[in-house]
């Protein structure tokens, strides 16, 4: 069995298996990743760091792409964008 | 002021899969000095994704080993964002990267073909090996609902693996006939490799619902995907779900080769017998030169590796690997052509740039791929026309050019480090 690992998700703390990507764990805790120009709540597409629609932000870096992330622990994860 | 770190190698390989490993790996066999670049947080690109020396399969173990045990740098996440003649500049998380090289092997993988459809931009609506890139990444699918959609052997490999994960595969939509479909099963009886793979695929498979002539005409849901609606024979069907994975192709990733000026085909990078592009010093090797799986990467990779460090390339086994899996590359053109229903899936406000909210409405007015660009922001956004483009390209016909620098969404502080870098070589009297 995998550790665990303990994160922030838009300010909730949330825990995930190590190895877990940014994408999946706001995936797997139902949030959105993004809101898109039209305001309409986006999550992965792709998987592979094509398409960025799971882009957020992580510990105040924006812009950064949630599939090509491994979480951390303690990460602060925000899906501001 | 951010700086540029700078390095040199013999060889620089673009892309961490099972191409750019064999290519990296055979280089630094043949005692060049080799860089990997590469874009994920972890080797082995897609397919071998969360796969490291300690895998079940003896032949990922063996090629992660062997890597580990070479002297090639690796270097990532790195997303190369520029790149001429001897140099390229690439974005890590801490520092921007400008790295010479003699030979340069471009091993850039595959992406997916999405084809816009009502409500497919709701959340929980994933590419196919988007899915299966989530389900590596540690998505959990046990006790989930999944359909599967699209075409091609990649749903049943997606498939498999939503199956060995726990997950409840609700069916398979396959758009291709039932006609279609049996002959390329046939034809698989002549590619042994493939044959054997796609009959265990089909073993685990079995009591899996895969219905031909069938495609998503809408994804239903509010917040998030809750059903999908399929075209089934003439029929329509709403199924519940709480995943539905498209997947129309995969279409290569032959940006960088086209940005440095090499002659593409038919949508592949076009190469020589030992697979150097039409700029000198520039190789390609795995799905841009042909989209053609595993095996050819592997093959193509050491071929490109071996070319790059100026041994000759003698093996003939190689090659003949090389032209039967060309073979198999028309077969399953011909088998999983994209059927003329599939361009009236998206209606007048579906969206078919995700980044720019541009509708379908919006795009149809134009002629081309510049003027719809320029007129709506379609292929402006993060992700560079690589969604929308494959899409407006079978919608349109539309042909994407303009490849401009820098490739990728990169920070100001690396653009500034080109700029500085450049600056100081004007003082310094012109470039290395």
């Amino acid at each position: 069995m995998p550790e665990h690992i303990v994160i922030r998700l838009n300010g909730k703390q949330v825990t995930v298996p190590e190895g877990t990507s940014v994408a999946v764990s706001l995936l797997s805790a139902g949030e959105a990743c993004r809101t898109s120009v039209m305001g309409e709540a986006r999550g992965p597409l792709c998987g592979m760091g094509i398409c960025f629609e799971c882009r957020v932000t992580i510990d105040g870096k924006r812009h950064i792409r949630g599939c090509q992330v491994q979480c951390e622990a303690g990460m602060d994860i925000s899906s501001d964008e | 002021m951010s700086e540029a770190i700078q390095e040199r190698y013999d060889v620089v390989v673009v892309g961490g899969g099972p191409a750019g490993i064999a290519a990296a790996t055979v280089a630094a066999r043949n005692g060049a000095s080799v860089a990997l670049l590469d874009d994920n947080p972890g080797l082995g690109g897609q397919i071998w994704r969360g796969e490291s020396r300690t895998s079940t399969s003896a032949i990922v173990a063996r090629w992660f080993e062997e890597f580990e045990r070479s002297k090639v740098k690796w270097i990532h996440p790195a997303q190369v964002f520029h790149v001429e003649n001897g140099r390229l500049m690439a974005e890590s998380p801490e520092a921007t990267h400008e790295i010479f090289f003699d030979k340069l092997i471009l091993a850039t993988g595959a992406r997916e073909r999405f084809l816009p459809f009502p409500g497919w931009t709701l959340p929980n609506v994933l590419g196919a090996g988007g899915l299966q890139a989530l389900i590596k990444s540690g998505l959990a699918v046990a006790g989930k609902r999944i359909v599967i959609a699209g075409t091609g052997p990649l749903l049943l490999a997606v498939a498999a693996c939503v199956q060995e994960h726990g997950g409840e595969i609700i069916g398979i939509a396959e758009q291709t006939t039932q006609t279609r479909f049996a002959k390329f099963g046939m034809s698989m009886l002549f590619a042994p490799g493939k044959f054997r793979e796609t009959v265990k695929l089909g073993w685990k498979l079995k009591g899996i619902a895969h219905w031909r002539n069938c495609w998503p005409v809408a994804a239903l849901g509010n917040e998030r995907l809750e059903a999908v609606r399929l075209s089934h024979g003439g029929k329509i069907k709403e199924l519940a779900c709480d995943y539905l994975a498209c997947g129309f192709h995969l279409i290569p990733n032959t940006e960088l080769a086209e940005y440095l000026g090499c002659k593409i085909q038919d949508g592949f990078v076009v190469v020589d017998d030992e697979l150097q592009t039409s700029v000198h010093g520039v190789y390609a090797a795995g799905e841009p030169t042909g989209i053609g799986g595993l095996e050819l990467a592997l093959i193509e990779g050491q071929i490109a590796g071996q070319a790059a460090t100026g041994k000759t390339v003698e093996n003939k086994k190689l090659f003949e690997a090389r032209a039967a899996s060309r073979v198999a590359v028309r077969v399953m053109k011909q088998a999983f052509a994209l059927r003329s229903e599939l361009l009236t899936l998206a209606d007048a406000d579906t969206l078919v740039c995700r980044c720019e909210d541009v509708s379908f409405a919006r795009l149809r007015e134009h002629k081309s791929w510049r003027e719809a660009k320029l007129q709506t922001r379609c292929g402006m956004g993060p992700c560079q026309g690589k969604v929308c483009g494959p899409a407006t390209e079978f919608l349109f016909g539309w042909k994407t050019d303009s490849l401009r620098p820098p490739l990728f969404p990169v920070r100001c502080a690396s653009l500034a480090a080109i700029s500085a870098i450049t600056d100081s070589r004007e003082l310094n009297g012109g470039t290395q």
